[in-house]
Formats: structure tokens, sequence, C-alpha cells
């Protein structure tokens, strides 16, 4: 294998797994130690600048990066990386001064943001201080979109999204609030210098079955009934609620269910347990406030008699795989089941329209009727006009919506300024050695032997008799700082220089998790076959050293390291050296285009 | 030094042994002793094979005497007896050990000050009594904790890390326990594990004394040009006689050798030794041949490693002095202390 090119910024930077998960590349392990030291209010600026909304994130992100978490391969359970998250917004304190204000100055470029959701308002955030001016246009009466409409109560109190939206809206975001557009042909008659779509997949998808349209009132779109509830038209339904859908809305619909007189609530779900959409502690959560999970059960009709709603006929279905490992969901020929109950809430997925564009105007759809949006610009074919969150690929997440929105900005920005958007600017790196004494580093290298903590819940009685009721509690402080140090620092990496090693053993010989070998160099299948403890994952990468006096070359397999620094420690040479990697990915703005190109390799 | 201590979490694929333990349960604390020392590299070496064994951690003792080898019992093998001993003295020590309960596994360790110095009349002893113990010298050729004058193992003509050369002959620790009579003489170098796991292996296996002269270079005062005793300068002058695959118990032996360059040993256990040579004409039985050969490679700069001599493991302290199968620890009083009537009798004999 060639040595290891650590200058390129995404070799450090795929270490850092829940970094490099995060769609917009938060970075974790900085904060989690900010937290650790009591610094919340930094730990909340470094969330803020990078996903916007650390309060509402920290309640209900999809959490790509604990899945990816290192501590989740060496002992059960990853670092609660989103609930400390919410933690440095709990106690954070008055963040507000050291928020940028609306410039003075501005630039005379007017941008028009459709719809008021996660991702319209991170190209806000990003493009207001800069002088842009913005205008924000939505159905709705107030700002949030979907974070506001489509999430329960119980799981993100409205003061959060007040106070995170409101920190965008104040840096001088023109409202066009209760304003629904209809023709993007008169809006870029405008002459606005980009148009922005983040207007989501507001559409909840509908189930064809007989009976469907038979007991109005009684048969809702998980979607529909949800934003209704969050704006208080709904404020009850049924004893015995059925819930068809495996996906997180089914979860929120379920749950809100639950708290709306619901006493018999359940969910029915196409597939199995483990294929569902939603996030594993959705299902748990939900689980845990008394609401069975049924799996294998399609539903075939809406049994109505005399226009009430008598029950759901399902279907008995087993899961086959073919040669390709394509699953079928195939009749068992069981009987059929009818579930009686007294109104259902359809939750099996979501879809895009967009009937107020035009389609002769330069946006070309594809043939699933979806603009096509280039994936790093997040421009359409047509050049003012920029899409972002579920608007541009299908229905994602927030922290997506996040990412779009700051992609979508830096091309806005780079357009405006008449620069070439496909030019983009490169993330900011800085790599620094952590070495304070001889054995002494400026993080916390002891590595915690405690397991996960689980965040407490308000009691079922209390959380489940109001929806605005927050069922999380959230981290004190104490557990707050244990469960911060459960995070290993994979950010602090280990730095090899081959002309200083004297290939003692020492890193070796003290590795917890026997990282590193000293061998004859080879091609990367069988060098992995040969080192001190099994490699198998080809996702994390080797890091090979240059040639070593004696011919041999270090090799360190990244997957299983702590970086607890003990190999560093017991270097006598200083081969070894921890560095702190810090990515901050390129935001909109002054300058970043600016930024000297990285060096080639 | 390191202070914090080595984190509990392992490799969660980490191989577990017929005991069920995994390599970390035969690790000690976190060691004290300079970074890089070689002595680390043995301890490290220790545990492997202690692990790859299959021995009970709390079936094995572990006793040293003074400086910075006699320090790293502590590094090992956190769940067996230990004992620290007076400088010089763990082959005293060790021996009544030994003596008073034959079912534990011994392993003593020392440095060049420890054995060729003050001790050097008490690794003589043990040698000669072919106590069944592994005898370890962790041999850097300096005082390391008195910061690095010349130890007694020092070659003519090496240089110190302040430039003085040394004139005094050199105590070669391996050819001694030749010419004493020890069953086991091997020599290695701490940073070829590949060599020295295997040896330590054997050397539990064997009955009698098993001694391995294993050089470990000080990497704060004696790692620089000059040095005989350092990395590289051992790595250059390295010249293994043997390389030894311990198979344990009675596995069936599969590879396939060239006739004639594979010699195996059986132990008492029905282990065996599988020597593959690397000096031809090289005869591991031959006492006479070894001693020569290690003096033949002195004089030619070159450091002879490998099982130097190994012989028939015919008696050992216990069986020379005949005693009793069972351990003397495990012995009630009335079997100790057999009474007037048995004395009695004793005396009558010898009357």
């Amino acid at each position: 294998m060639q040595p290891t090119d650590i200058r390129n910024p995404d070799y450090f930077h795929k270490v850092v797994d829940c970094q490099w998960a995060c769609p917009a590349h938060t970075a974790v392990p900085e904060y989690i130690r900010l937290i650790a030291g009591r610094r919340y209010a930094d730990a909340y600026m470094l969330n803020w600048q990078s996903n916007v909304f650390p309060g509402i994130l920290g309640r209900t992100c999809d959490r790509p990066c604990e899945p990816a978490c290192r501590r989740g391969r060496v002992e059960k359970e990853p670092v609660a990386i989103c609930r400390l998250k919410r933690v440095a917004a709990d106690y954070k304190g008055d963040i507000r001064n050291r928020l940028p204000r609306a410039p003075a100055h501005r630039n005379a470029k007017r941008v028009a943001l459709i719809g008021a959701g996660p991702a319209s308002l991170t190209v806000a955030r990003d493009l207001a201080p800069e002088g842009y001016e913005l205008v924000l246009f939505d159905t709705a009466a107030r700002a949030g979109g979907m974070i506001r409409s489509q999430i329960p109560k119980f799981r993100l109190p409205e003061q959060v999204i007040d106070e995170e939206v409101g920190y965008i809206l104040d840096l001088g975001v023109k409202t066009e609030l209760g304003t629904t557009i209809t023709s993007m042909k008169s809006l870029l008659a405008e002459n606005y210098d980009a148009i922005f779509v983040g207007c989501g997949a507001p559409r909840g998808r509908d189930l064809d079955l007989p009976g469907r349209h038979a007991a109005p009132g009684h048969i809702h779109l998980g979607l529909d009934w949800l934003a209704s509830v969050a704006f208080g038209h709904v404020k009850e339904i049924g004893r015995r609620v059925i819930v068809l859908g495996g996906g997180n809305t089914a979860m929120d619909c379920c749950r809100s269910a639950r708290r709306l007189g619901g006493e018999e609530v359940s969910v029915v779900v196409r597939s199995g347990f483990a294929e569902m959409k939603a996030s594993p502690w959705e299902k748990e959560e939900a689980m845990e406030e008394g609401i069975p999970i049924l799996n294998f059960l399609v539903p075939k009709e809406f049994r109505v008699d005399d226009g009430t709603l008598k029950g759901v006929l399902f279907e008995k279905v087993a899961a086959q795989y073919d040669a390709n490992g394509r699953r079928r969901l195939v009749p068992t020929g069981e009987p059929e089941v009818m579930m009686p109950c007294d109104d259902v809430l359809i939750a099996v997925g979501q879809e895009n329209a967009f009937p107020w564009i035009e389609r002769d105007i330069g946006i070309t759809f594809d043939r699933w009727d979806m603009p096509i949006v280039d994936e790093t610009t997040m421009q359409s074919t047509h050049p003012r006009v920029f899409f972002g969150g579920d608007a541009a690929f299908g229905a994602k997440n927030i922290i997506w919506a996040v990412a779009h929105g700051h992609e979508a900005a830096i091309s806005i920005d780079l357009s405006c300024r008449g620069e070439d958007i496909t030019k983009r600017p490169s993330p900011l790196v800085n790599l620094v050695s952590q070495k304070m004494g001889i054995h002494e580093w400026s993080y916390d290298n002891v590595v915690s032997d405690d397991l996960r903590y689980r965040v407490p819940h308000r009691e079922h009685e209390i959380a489940l008799s109001d929806i605005a009721v927050e069922v999380e509690v959230g981290f004190d402080e104490e557990t707050a700082f244990a469960e911060a140090e459960r995070c290993f620092n994979c950010d602090v990496q280990t730095v090899f220089t081959d002309r200083l090693c004297i290939e003692c053993d020492a890193c070796t010989d003290i590795c917890p998790t026997d990282c590193i070998t000293f061998t004859a160099n080879g091609e990367e299948p069988e060098l992995r076959r040969r080192l001190a403890a099994p490699a198998h994952d080809i996702n994390q990468a080797l890091y090979v050293s240059g040639g070593l006096k004696t011919g041999r070359v270090m090799v360190k397999d990244e997957n299983l390291c702590l970086h607890c620094g003990l190999c560093a420690e017991r270097c006598p040479t200083g081969a070894w050296d921890m560095q702190r990697f810090l990515l901050e990915p390129a935001l909109a703005g002054h300058g970043c285009s600016h930024r000297p190109e990285k060096r080639a390799a | 030094m390191t202070f914090v201590p080595k984190p509990k979490l392992s490799h969660p694929e980490l191989p577990k042994n017929r005991l069920g333990l995994t390599r970390r349960d035969y690790e000690g604390a976190v060691s004290t002793l300079c970074a890089g020392c070689g002595h680390d590299s043995i301890s490290a070496a220790i545990i492997r094979a202690f692990f790859e064994l299959d021995l009970p951690p709390h079936r094995i003792a572990k006793l040293s005497g003074i400086g910075c080898s006699s320090k790293t019992p502590t590094y090992f093998l956190g769940r067996a007896h230990g004992f620290n001993s007076v400088h010089g003295r763990m082959p005293a020590v060790a021996t009544g050990a030994n003596l008073a309960n034959r079912d534990l596994v011994y392993i003593g360790v020392s440095g060049d000050g420890d054995s060729a110095s003050i001790g050097l009349g008490q690794f003589a002893h043990a040698m000669r009594r072919d106590v069944n113990m592994v005898y370890i010298v962790e041999n850097n050729g300096v005082y390391g904790l008195t910061k690095g004058q010349f130890s007694a193992t020092a070659d003519v003509g090496a240089k110190s890390k302040r430039g003085v050369t040394n004139t005094e002959s050199s105590i070669d620790l391996a050819a001694m326990a030749l010419v004493l009579g020890a069953s086991f003489v091997a020599r290695s170098f701490s940073g070829d594990k590949a060599q020295l796991v295997p040896l330590i292996k054997a050397a539990v296996l064997h009955r009698g004394a098993a001694f391995i002269d294993c050089i470990s270079p000080c990497v704060a005062f004696n790692n620089h040009a000059g040095s005989t005793k350092s990395y590289d300068y051992v790595r250059e002058h390295n010249e293994a006689v043997d390389s030894l695959d311990v198979i344990i118990g009675r596995e069936e032996i599969t590879a396939d050798y060239a006739p004639g360059t594979v010699e195996t040993v059986v132990l008492h256990d029905g282990s065996t030794l599988r020597l593959r040579k690397l000096a031809p004409d090289y005869n591991v039985h031959d006492r006479v041949a070894a001693l020569a050969h290690i003096q033949d490679r002195e004089r030619a700069g070159e450091i002879a490693t490998g099982l130097l001599y190994v012989g028939p493991e015919s008696k050992d302290l216990h069986e020379n002095l005949n005693t009793v199968a069972a351990p003397l620890a495990s012995l009630s009083d009335a079997e100790l202390c057999p009474g007037e009537a048995a004395l009695e009798t004793l005396n009558a004999a010898l009357r």
C-alpha cells in the first residue's frame, strides 16, 4: 500500500465517524468537549454555526452520527450525541449578543425563499449577514415549516422553535407568511437574483383501498392530521386507533393519538420490525407508551358500516428473499385479520408536489416528476432557481435540509458574485498537537467505562395527559458530563512520523484495542489479514506509514482506535503524536470563495 | 511515566484461550518505566506466552529482585502471585518458593545488574540446582535506574551515552548458564516477539531451570551510536540459530518441512518444540558445541540468539532432593510433624 496521505482533509475527517456521517459535518467531539468543560454557550454556538437549530435538532434529529459512533463498535451503545446537543441548548444562557446582526449595508441582491422550513431558514441564516435581501414565503402563518407542523409538541416544545427560528428572522429577513406561491413563472418575473425552493414534501401518500372515502372524518392522512393537531384544530381522537405505516411520522401519529384520547392505539406495518423506517429509539419510545407494533400485515380494506368505521382488514404476509437479496412480501394464506377501530391514521410515506411550477420555464422535471437538481450546487436546470430539503430529493430529515441549505447558500452567493458555482470553497482544516507535557494532553484521554446514560422521561401519567408536555426532561449537568466523557475524542488524531520511529514496539504493546501492527507492506486485502487484530471493515481506513529502518511499515487500523493517546505516551521519540483535527465546512459568505485552494497532496 | 489507566475496552474480536480468558486478562498495571523501554516489550511477550499456554493466572508466581527489570512483574499477570525480593536474591526466594509449592509455575525476572553483579552467586546456584522455573534476564548493559553506568554485561569497546568506552570484559550470562548446568538456555531480543514468545512458552513447558538472556535496549541510556545493546545494533548483529514453534499438548503436527531442517523435541507433558534450523549443523542438544558457537559468534561481533541448548529433562531440584509429590505447602501438620514415635524410628535408623 502507498503511505497514507494525511494532508488530504478527507482522511482524518473520515476517522471522526460522527462528523463524517453528519450531513452538515458538525464537529461533534469538539462540542462534546466544550460541554464537558461546561462551556455550554460555546458548544451551542459551534452547533449553531454548523447546524443552525441545535435546540430543535437536539430533540428531533435523525442522528446519522450515532450509528456511526466508534463507541458503538467497541461497547454496546454509542455516545448520546443528539441529546448532548440539547444539553448545550438547555444550559447556554443568553447567547443573543454572540449572534450576527442584520448588516447595515445591503448588497442590493434579492433572494426569494419558498417555504419557511429548515432548508429555507438555513439559506436565510447564511445569506442575511452578507447583506442579501431575503423574502421568506410560506402558506402557514408562522415560520418553521415541518418543524412546526409535523413534529408533535411533546417532542419539541413550541418555545424552542420560536427561539431558534426567531434568531434567523431577527437577522432582517422579510417574511411573507400566510402567502401561497401559486406560480413560479410570475415569481421569476419579479426579478429576484435567486429563488430557493424549500417547500418540503408536504403531501402524505394515500392508500387507495375499498372504503377509503366511506367514513370521512375517521380516516386521516397522518401528515395533515399532525398539522391539525399542531395548530390546535384537532383536540381529540377515538378510543381505538390504528396507525398504518412504519416510519417516524407513524410514530409521531401513534404517540399523539395516545395523548388525545386514544386508549388502544396500535401501529400496523407491512414489513418486519427490523426493516421499519422509523428510528429504533422512536419505536422503543412508542412501545414504552403502551403502543404495540404489529408487523407483516398488509391493509386490504376499510370496513365501513353505514358511514361508521368498523375496522381495517389485513392480510398476513411473510418476507421472502430472492437470490439477489431482494425482499418480497408473500401472503401466508392464513385467514385475514379484522382489527376493529374508531379512527385510522395513514402514515405510509410522503410525496413532493409542485403544481405551482410551470413546466415551460426552464425547470426540468424527471420521470418521477421531481425537479432535476445538482447534488452539490443544489441548482435546478434554471440558473436562478435552487432547491433544498425535502423539495430537492424527496423526504429526508431536518439535518439534511440544513446541509442542503448551506450548499444552496454558497451557490447563491457565488452566483450573485458572478463566480462559477461549481468551484466549491474548501473547508477550514486545522491539525494541532495536543501535547502539553511529557504525558499531558490538552484533552481528557482517560477512557470512561460508563455505559450510555438514558435521558430521563416524565412519568407516563403526566406525559400522556397533555400533548404539550415535553416527554423528555433532558440530562442534568452531572449526567451530561458523564455522558460527554464517554466520547473517545476521535478528532484527536494519532499522527505518525515514520522517520522518528525506532520500532521499539511500545505502541503495539500498550494499544488497548490492538490497532497497531509493524509488518511487511503488501496489498490492502492481504495486509488486512496479517494485522494484530482482525480488520474486516474495509470502510475503515488503514493508516500506512512509509518504509521504516527494518523495511517494515507501521499499519494502524483506524476502526477501533480509542484515541486514548497511550501510543503517543509510550512512544520514546515522539513518532506518535495526538493532534486535534478540526474541520469546518465552508459556509456562504464574505471571502469564503477566496480561501486558497487546498494544496495538492 | 503514564498516569492514566489502560482503558478496559478492548477489541471485540479479541481471541479467548481455553480458559475463556483474553490476552488482556494476563495484563498488569500500566508500566511506569521510560517510554520505549525494551522491558515493556518483554512484559508483553510474557503476557502473550502465558495467554497462549492457557495457564490460569492465579497458579503462576512471579518473582524479581531490584532494578528496572525487577519492577516489571507489576506490569504483567496482575492476577498472579508476586514477590519483589532483595537485590540479587530472587533465585534464593524462587528456590524456596518452589520447594514449598511445586505446583505453581515460577517465573523469575531479573536484570543484568541483579543477576550478573550482586546476584551472580544466586544466579549460579539456581542454574546448577536446576530449579524448575523460567529465569529471564532483561539485559540492557547499563544501570538505568542510576543513570546509565556500565553493568557487568556491557561489551568491551561499547560506548556509554557520555562517550566513555568500556574496558572491562563482559559476563555472558547465557554462556555461564551453559557452564553451570542449566538444562534450557536461550537468548533473544525484546524487539523480536516472533522469536521471544515461543521461547518463553518453551521455557515454561520445560522442566528444570530454563534461562533466557533477553537483550532489552535501554532507550534512555543505551540506545545511541556506539552502544552494542541498542535497537539498531542488535537488529544488525542478530544471528538466530533456529526458529521455534511450540506445539502445546498432543496436537497433530501437519506442517511439512524438508528433511534434516527441522528438529522436534518432545517435552515431559507431551508438548512438542519444533526447531527450524537457521545455522546449519547446529546441534541444540550439545552443550559444549553451544558454548563454542556462542563464543565464536561473539568473536565475530555477532550475537547468537534462539534456543541455544536444551538438555534432557531428567532431574529437577525436587527429584534430586527426593521430595514428596504433593507440594509441601499442602501437607498437614500431622504429615509434617509425625510425632515422637516417627522421630524415634528415624533416629534408630541412623544409629
